[in-house]
């Protein structure tokens, strides 16, 4: 068998171990358009901050790709599939013969057009690398700088930046930041830990033109006037699935490619796996693209058993995210905004003074979701909640507890989980 | 692989394994020292729950799952499975994003808020039985051979 996995992130590597789990003979190719083995693709905030060394981006052990028998393609970018004729072809001009095919390509920064932004020298994106070696290279020469987007990839570069001593705006359209992971309390408790750091967080707004001559920039220009004076600008809108190079294939593409629960495409024989896959949701099993990198390991690994004629199970995808700005720890999991708030059962509590908050999203005594601020340890037993659809009636009135944990569970529970199987001796 | 399982109702609440873990991971291996000397005292890895004053409690611990949710989540690769099962952090890899943390269901990856690193059971590489398990007065943690559930 041979495989061919576009993409080298932790999708792929899932997929990778999903294959050789099941298939060590099989050939194993990884192609990608960037120059690096698999890396710590959240690291680059920390890389740009100067919390860690470049060494330390590796993702992976020294000899995971020679163990696992893997030949790569670095550099390499694909730019058309043959869904009939099973090859890839590469902008170099050749092309790659497959038998399964693995499409974990992830996402492209969005980028909409702005007024006066053709032409301008320090506008960049946030998501590879390379990005934040450029940005680190040029620090010398950036004093002031704009993040237009306040969610997860506008933050950390914020918070990098920040550490290497620079001024920041982060300029977000919604009414808070982080809107798609949490809710407004969530979101003001953080903004207001960034202010405190000397940041500015603008909400409710959005820049409507670059200004500056030539190639410099002066400054921006809001929707709402007011003109903020910067010499870079940070474009971190969001991501898109990084499925262009698929046009004229047989591969369905929505907002991602949809995948089934075996990660296969419509076109056989095609797997599509992480940011890049619009796979089922856990909640509502309709389709959606979900960049969360927990889940496309999960669903590299579905899609490599697959590709090995193996099946496994999906269970559908949760997003989750921990994210910890200027040492305030968060997690969020599942469905924290319900938009119909009457179907929903919600508790909070919160003590924004010391920067904590807790708020459990129930539906039907089910678990939906949570928020935790501040006090975020053993939230899992949270998501294992929601994965397993425990009845949490007996022990709603727990919740909210900082010491919550198993013993508020079903003794039944308890003894699944820990208890010793069989005779103990 | 062998595992630590727990019996709940063995389990008087002293909370002795979680001073054995922590001696264990200490410098001096030694719990007076531990406790009060060295400049940063180890957390345990075994968490005791207790409810109702101490009539229920239970250890909890890591379960070296076959497919662990802490590697899927981990940001840095820093957290590994062995070839023997164990499941380990390399706490120099580990940026304290506390993904492990979001993601373990067991509970079982604790913050270590000293070093800003992520914490979690090691089983204990260079003795016979985890700690914990030779520690426990009245044998409510078990040493064997088992699956993950």
């Amino acid at each position: 068998m041979n495989y061919v996995i576009i993409g080298n992130s932790v999708a792929a590597v899932g997929a990778i171990r999903g294959i050789r789990n099941h298939d060590s003979e099989g050939t194993i190719t990884v192609i990608s358009r960037e120059n690096h083995i698999a890396y710590g693709r959240p690291l680059i905030s920390y890389l740009l901050g100067g919390t860690i060394t470049e060494k330390r981006m590796a993702y992976l052990p020294e000899d995971f790709y020679e163990k696992n028998r893997v030949n790569l393609l670095l550099g390499s970018e694909v730019v058309g599939v043959d869904s009939d004729k099973k090859r890839v072809k590469l902008a170099a001009g050749d092309t790659v013969p497959f038998d399964k095919l693995l499409i974990a390509t992830g996402g492209d920064p969005f980028v909409p057009p702005i007024e006066g932004m053709s032409g301008k020298e320090k506008v960049f994106t946030f998501t590879t690398w390379d990005d934040a070696a450029k940005l680190k290279g040029l620090a010398y020469d950036i004093q002031r700088v704009v993040v237009i987007g306040g969610g997860l990839i506008g933050l950390k570069a914020a918070e990098g930046l920040y550490q290497l001593e620079k001024k920041v705006t982060i300029v977000e359209l919604a009414d808070r930041i982080l809107s798609a992971a949490f809710d407004r309390t969530a979101g003001r408790i953080v903004a207001k830990k960034m202010k405190a750091n000397g940041i500015d967080v603008i909400t409710e707004d959005t820049v409507v033109r670059i200004e500056g001559d030539g190639a410099a920039i002066s400054g921006v220009t809001l929707k709402s006037g007011d003109f903020i004076p910067c010499d870079t600008v940070i474009v971190a809108i969001g991501v898109r699935p990084a499925a262009g190079f698929l046009k004229g294939s047989k591969v369905e593409v929505n907002r991602g490619i949809v995948v089934d629960d075996r990660m296969e495409t419509s076109a056989k024989g095609i797997y599509a796996a992480g940011d890049v896959a619009e796979a089922r949701d856990f909640f509502t099993s309709s389709k959606n693209p979900m960049p969360i990198w927990p889940d496309a390991y999960i669903q590299g690994d579905v899609a490599g058993v697959s590709m090995a004629g193996k099946d496994k199970g999906y269970a559908g995808g949760l997003a989750m995210n921990s994210i910890e700005l200027f040492k305030v720890p968060t997690i969020s999991m599942g469905i924290t905004n319900p938009s119909d708030e009457k179907e929903f059962e919600i508790l909070t509590y919160q003590d924004q003074e010391n920067y904590q908050y807790r708020k459990i999203v129930l539906k039907d005594n089910l678990l939906m979701g949570a928020v935790l601020v501040g006090a975020v340890d053993r939230a899992g037993i949270f998501a294992g909640l929601i994965r397993e659809k425990i009845d949490v009636a007996p022990f709603k009135d727990k919740l909210l507890t900082v010491d919550f944990g198993f013993i508020h569970l079903t003794k039944e529970i308890r003894s699944t989980l820990f208890a010793p199987q069989g005779k103990v001796a | 692989m062998k595992r630590i399982y727990s019996i709940e109702d063995a389990c008087i609440g002293c909370h002795l394994c979680e001073v054995a873990c922590i001696t264990e991971h200490s410098q001096s291996k030694d719990p007076v020292k531990a406790f009060l000397h060295e400049p940063v005292r180890p957390i345990s890895r075994c968490t005791v729950e207790e409810w109702d004053g101490g009539v229920i409690s239970l250890s909890t611990n890591c379960r070296h799952c076959d497919e662990p949710d802490c590697l899927r989540a981990c940001i840095s690769g820093a957290i590994q499975k062995q070839e023997n099962g164990v499941v380990l952090i390399d706490t120099e890899q580990c940026v304290g994003c506390w993904s492990c943390v979001m993601a373990c269901p067991y509970g079982a990856v604790q913050r270590n808020l000293n070093k800003k690193k992520a914490n979690k059971c090691d089983l204990c590489p260079e003795r016979e039985n985890p700690a914990c398990v030779d520690a426990c007065p009245n044998r409510a943690l078990v040493y064997k051979e088992g699956s993950q559930k």
